[in-house]
């Protein structure tokens, strides 16, 4: 079985499926004549993605956790540029791809209602076709493949955010969304055709990424070449100041989408950040660092302060993200051990608290009709299991101890403090605004009086509690065992470092737990 | 006393030029037809002899690509025919083959007679005034212009012979048969044709205008090194004889002219107004082929003829190349028809190719397999013809009473009332804007790395930043079709049309897709093209 294309089989499955969907009858499911047909493209895009996770978890077993590319699968794709169809996966691909597969079928069974007004099975559809898209981005090792399924997945997510959003406004943000992305691709398609020119003076134009990492750059080209990637990357995170993309599409798009878009799509500008510019061009990385790590900063900290400010949920939960893509990005930039291993979790945790947070707000506008926060209040008498996941997953986003974003929380920080202590001081006032951002919305909507609208309003049910319920269980579970995962994580950081020419010992997963204990 | 030379018989290789001469031929047997065959016959003789002719002479193309001899050097393959007025090489059988694949295309959107009701998209009878009872005579009897079918091989043979020219004077020739024809295919729209007259005058006006500058320049080139010929013109160059200030007006004026054709800025003035009212298959074929057609012609002028005056038109070229993408893409943002949105990209594509022209290098600087600016801009032109005749042949399909609606808030809503046209026109827009896995992205890729290669960075960049506008407004029509209401009662019809324009359209789609998975078989063959022969 070891020559068996695993991440081929990864990537066409989920796309066949969506393709297949998109041929079944196109009625909403409801105007659809029986409950069978309305329910059919649901199934059998549920089905998909579990079949696409039960892959995963094959691949997964046999995921060799010292590290190095595994099951890769190398052709020659276009000769004259020099492109290959290479896919592999080390710690960082194979996590990545363990999250999207995760999080997809949850995502079908927390949106089961949401399309039911529009074309059903073409919802479904671009949601598969997304996560093969997604599934290439993170187990591509050539350059120029992993620059077009990057844009590809874009026009999934642009039909997904504009066919399907809930505002009126959702055809604007979708354009937005997808002119911020596009105009970041292209700055990186220049970059990415700048690396084939000094590949093809150096004698050898090939785009894979163990044949480029091989190049001796020049300072300044690599510099250039450096800041097209980081500009693409930077907006896809996204990072201050080219975050504004953000706030309204989550605000228009559907609890699903906003999840496919924050917690995977999102981790393809830190994943690039780790894999293409700290891996091409280190020695531009370095040069870049305290500009980057000035606007990380500034993103946990803007992001924290506007987010406090918001009324509308979604968008609330949105730009909380941009708060937690900064301790990211910071986590990366630091260059050291802690915070490299800091930003891998913490890419993997944040898909786990965000995602929790918006489809518990998802359930509770879909009741509510809105998304205002002011407009809510005790909802926590009428729906306790509602309040309560709302709860967990807002404390995990917090930071709270024994939940799993504060393991890769406190391995950033320990990071940016071995980098210059302002730095970590001033990071962990993001923690302290994520309490308050994270109390004040479930004080305003949970508590307080019950009134009438909001009495009568039903529970969670069982669907909704098991989409859901996976997400909470994983986050208790890397909380007090972030084990297994460093152990995964390990080997990328060692290999990082060593690549920017940092000499020091990879966090040893005794530390973690022991710091977790003082608490 | 002098002595008369005797009349020597030029060599005419007829081998490796029968193709060409075909297209003439079936031109000029297309004149007789009209002439001798009674009504009821010409549509059917005329359709079927040009697509026979246009298909023989791409096979015939196929065959002569396969045995061009290698030239001494081995830097091409190729010979000089017709005593070194005409080039036929690796690029000319390459170009000669997209001419006539794309002439394939546009005879079948000429033929489609379905969408009007059993009568062409080309004037009843061109020479009854708009509006008079000579011209509803005209539409009632069914009246058609079959001659459309001749001027439109006479246009193909014009456009073969523009990239192969190897002198001045045949190139010269070659600009005006091509020419010509299309300035009265333009007048000649069954539906709203005072717009389509007014396209034609403006069309030949400007176009008898640039002309003027073109032979301007063509007789100081000459005035400067003393022959037509490209090689010839290169080794004065070489030897810098004569009066540099003659060659360098010389170089521009021409360029005028060839700019002017290929509807770069700032000589693009024309390109909405005669995309606009041309009728639609007209302007799908001459959008796609003379730009074609025109390149060929210019990448042959400046590399080979003024290859070694690099340093002083690649400027020149630099400017123009960004002038055009940004005026194409900023215009285009404000367009309210569909017809003159597409002009203006078509525009900025121009700017795209000329990023690809700049990226000439001297041989020796270029690593084996790298991908060679020639071969970036004829790949460049395969993706580009067929997205641009198969986006015009889909607008040929909305209509509603009064003919093609191109108004785009007319589109409003297209997704819903016909979803597989609105799908195949979002597949176009995005392949004009470039997106990975349609063709509009690895041609882009191709001219973008040729530039790069050749340190033209700062247009690679404007390219970049301009591809971001003109995304803008591609995908604006994405959003009318698929997330817009129509107003009420304005909701767009798509009139289904016959197996032509279906089979014009497969063949954008196909193209489309297959360039942009799997380009490697055609950038192949334009790397195998090799270079222009002197």
């Amino acid at each position: 079985m070891s020559d068996f294309p695993w991440l081929t089989t990864l990537i066409l499955l989920p796309i066949l499926g969506g393709v297949a969907l998109a041929f079944l009858p196109r009625t909403p499911a409801s105007e659809a004549s029986n409950q069978r047909s309305a329910e059919l493209p649901k199934q059998v895009a549920l089905s998909v993605s579990v079949l696409t996770l039960g892959v995963a978890v094959a691949m997964i077993l046999q995921y060799d956790a010292d590290g190095g590319m595994q099951f890769t699968e190398t052709h020659e794709w276009i000769k004259a540029f020099g492109a290959h169809y290479a896919l592999g996966v080390d710690g960082l691909g194979v996590t990545m791809v363990g999250l999207t597969t995760v999080l997809v079928p949850i995502v079908i069974l927390a949106s089961w209602p949401d399309a039911d007004d529009r074309p059903t099975n073409v919802f479904f559809a671009w949601v598969l076709i997304l996560e093969g898209l997604a599934l290439a981005v993170f187990t591509a090792t050539d350059v120029l493949l992993f620059y077009v399924v990057f844009e590809a997945t874009l026009i999934p997510a642009y039909f997904l955010v504009g066919g399907f959003g809930r505002g009126k406004e959702r055809s604007r943000a979708a354009v937005k969304f997808l002119i911020y992305m596009l105009a970041g691709g292209l700055i990186m398609l220049a970059s990415v055709v700048g690396l084939y020119a000094v590949a093809a003076d150096a004698g050898n134009p090939s785009y894979l990424i163990s044949d480029l990492s091989q190049l001796s750059l020049d300072t300044w080209t690599g510099r250039w070449l450096f800041v097209g990637f980081f500009i693409a990357f930077a907006i896809k995170c996204p990072l201050f100041p080219v975050h504004t993309w953000l706030a309204d599409t989550t605000a228009s798009a559907t609890p699903g989408t906003n999840v496919l878009l924050v917690c995977i799509l999102d981790k393809i500008g830190t994943y690039g950040m780790l894999r293409f510019c700290l891996e091409l061009f280190p020695e531009a990385s370095e040069w870049a660092t305290p500009l980057v790590v000035t606007l990380a900063v500034i993103s946990i900290i803007y992001g924290a302060l506007v987010a406090i400010g918001q009324d509308d949920m979604m968008r609330l939960i949105g730009l909380t993200s941009l708060s937690h893509f900064g301790f990211i990005v910071l986590g990366i930039f630091v260059l050291n051990s802690h915070g490299t291993a800091g930003a891998i979790l913490y890419m993997v945790n944040h898909g786990l608290a965000t995602t929790g947070l918006f489809l518990v707000a998802g359930y509770l506008v879909r009741r509510r009709g809105t998304a205002s926060i002011s407009a809510t209040t005790g909802v926590e008498k009428a729906a306790p299991i509602l309040a309560g996941l709302f709860l967990v997953s807002g404390l995990a986003t917090l930071g709270l101890p024994g939940l799993s974003p504060f393991v890769s929380e406190f391995l950033v920080l320990v990071g940016s403090f071995d980098y210059g202590w302002y730095v970590g001081a001033l990071a962990v006032t993001g923690i302290v605004l994520a309490a308050v951002y994270v109390l004040l919305m479930y004080q305003r909507t949970m508590t307080g009086p019950t009134p009438d609208d909001v009495a009568t309003m039903p529970d969670l049910s069982i669907r909704e509690i098991a989409a859901v319920g996976p997400v909470v269980v994983a986050m208790v579970l890397f909380g007090f065992f972030p084990q297994p995962l460093l152990d995964v994580i390990n080997p990328v950081v060692d290999q990082t470092m060593e690549r920017v020419g940092v000499v020091d010992p990879p966090p040893a997963v005794s530390d973690v737990p022991a710091e977790e204990a003082h608490k | 006393m002098n002595e008369v030379p005797d009349f020597v018989k030029p060599s005419i290789e007829y081998a490796e030029l029968w193709p060409l001469l075909l297209i003439f031929g079936a031109a000029c047997a297309g004149v007789l037809v009209e002439a001798f065959l009674p009504r009821k016959l010409r549509y059917p003789v005329q359709a079927l002899m040009s697509i026979a002719a246009v298909v023989v002479a791409f096979v015939g193309v196929i065959l002569i690509a396969l045995d061009l001899p290698e030239i001494e050097d081995g830097a091409g393959r190729g010979i000089l025919a017709a005593e070194g007025a005409i080039a036929v090489d690796g690029p000319t059988v390459f170009l000669w083959g997209l001419i006539l694949a794309l002439a394939f295309a546009g005879i079948l959107l000429f033929a489609e007679r379905q969408l009007e009701g059993g009568v062409s998209a080309f004037a009843g009878q061109a020479a009854a005034i708009p509006g008079t009872e000579a011209e509803r005579q005209a539409s009632t009897r069914g009246l058609d212009h079959t001659e459309v079918f001749p001027l439109m091989l006479f246009a193909v043979g014009g456009m073969m012979l523009f990239p192969a020219s190897n002198d001045l004077l045949t190139l010269f020739v070659a600009l005006e048969v091509l020419s010509l024809p299309l300035y009265l295919l333009c007048g000649l729209a069954r539906r709203r044709r005072l717009l389509s007259q007014e396209a034609a005058l403006k069309y030949f006006l400007l176009g008898a205008f640039s002309s003027g500058f073109f032979l301007y320049g063509l007789a100081l080139v000459y005035g400067y090194a003393g022959t037509m010929d490209f090689g010839g013109i290169n080794d004065a160059i070489a030897n810098s004889t004569g009066n540099h200030a003659l060659l360098l007006t010389g170089i521009g004026l021409l360029s005028v002219g060839l700019l002017f054709k290929v509807g770069a800025a700032p000589f693009q003035a024309w390109t909405p107004d005669v995309y606009q009212g041309a009728p639609t298959a007209v302007t799908a074929f001459m959008a796609a082929a003379t730009k074609v057609a025109a390149f060929g012609a210019l990448l042959r002028l400046f590399y080979v003829a003024f290859g070694n005056e690099r340093w002083n038109w690649s400027p020149l070229l630099w400017a123009l190349a960004i002038l055009s993408m940004v005026v194409g893409v900023i215009l285009a943002v404000a367009q309210t028809d569909v017809k003159r949105m597409l002009a203006y990209s078509s525009v900025a594509h121009t700017g795209f190719l000329l990023t690809g022209v700049l990226g000439l290098r001297a041989t020796g600087d270029i690593t084996p397999g790298q991908i060679t600016s020639t071969q970036a801009v004829l790949f460049y032109l395969v993706t580009y013809g067929f997205l641009t005749i198969g986006s015009f042949a889909v607008v040929s399909l909305v209509r509603d009473a009064s003919g093609e609606v191109t108004n785009l808030k007319r589109w409003a809503g297209l997704g819903k009332e016909s979803p597989v046209v609105a799908g195949i026109f979002a597949l176009f827009l995005l392949g004009l804007a470039g997106i990975p896995l349609t063709s509009g992205f690895t041609g882009k890729w191709a001219v973008f790395s040729a530039a790069m290669s050749a340190g033209a960075w700062p247009v690679v960049v404007a390219a970049a930043l301009s591809s971001v506008v003109a995304a803008f407004f591609y995908i604006r029509v994405i959003v009318l079709m698929y997330f817009t209401e129509p107003a009420p009662g304005e909701a767009p019809a798509v009139t289904m049309p016959s197996v032509l324009t279906a089979t014009a359209i497969a063949m954008g789609v196909g193209v489309t897709v297959l360039l942009g998975v799997l380009p490697g078989p055609v950038l192949e063959m334009a790397a195998n093209a090799g270079e222009f022969i002197r």
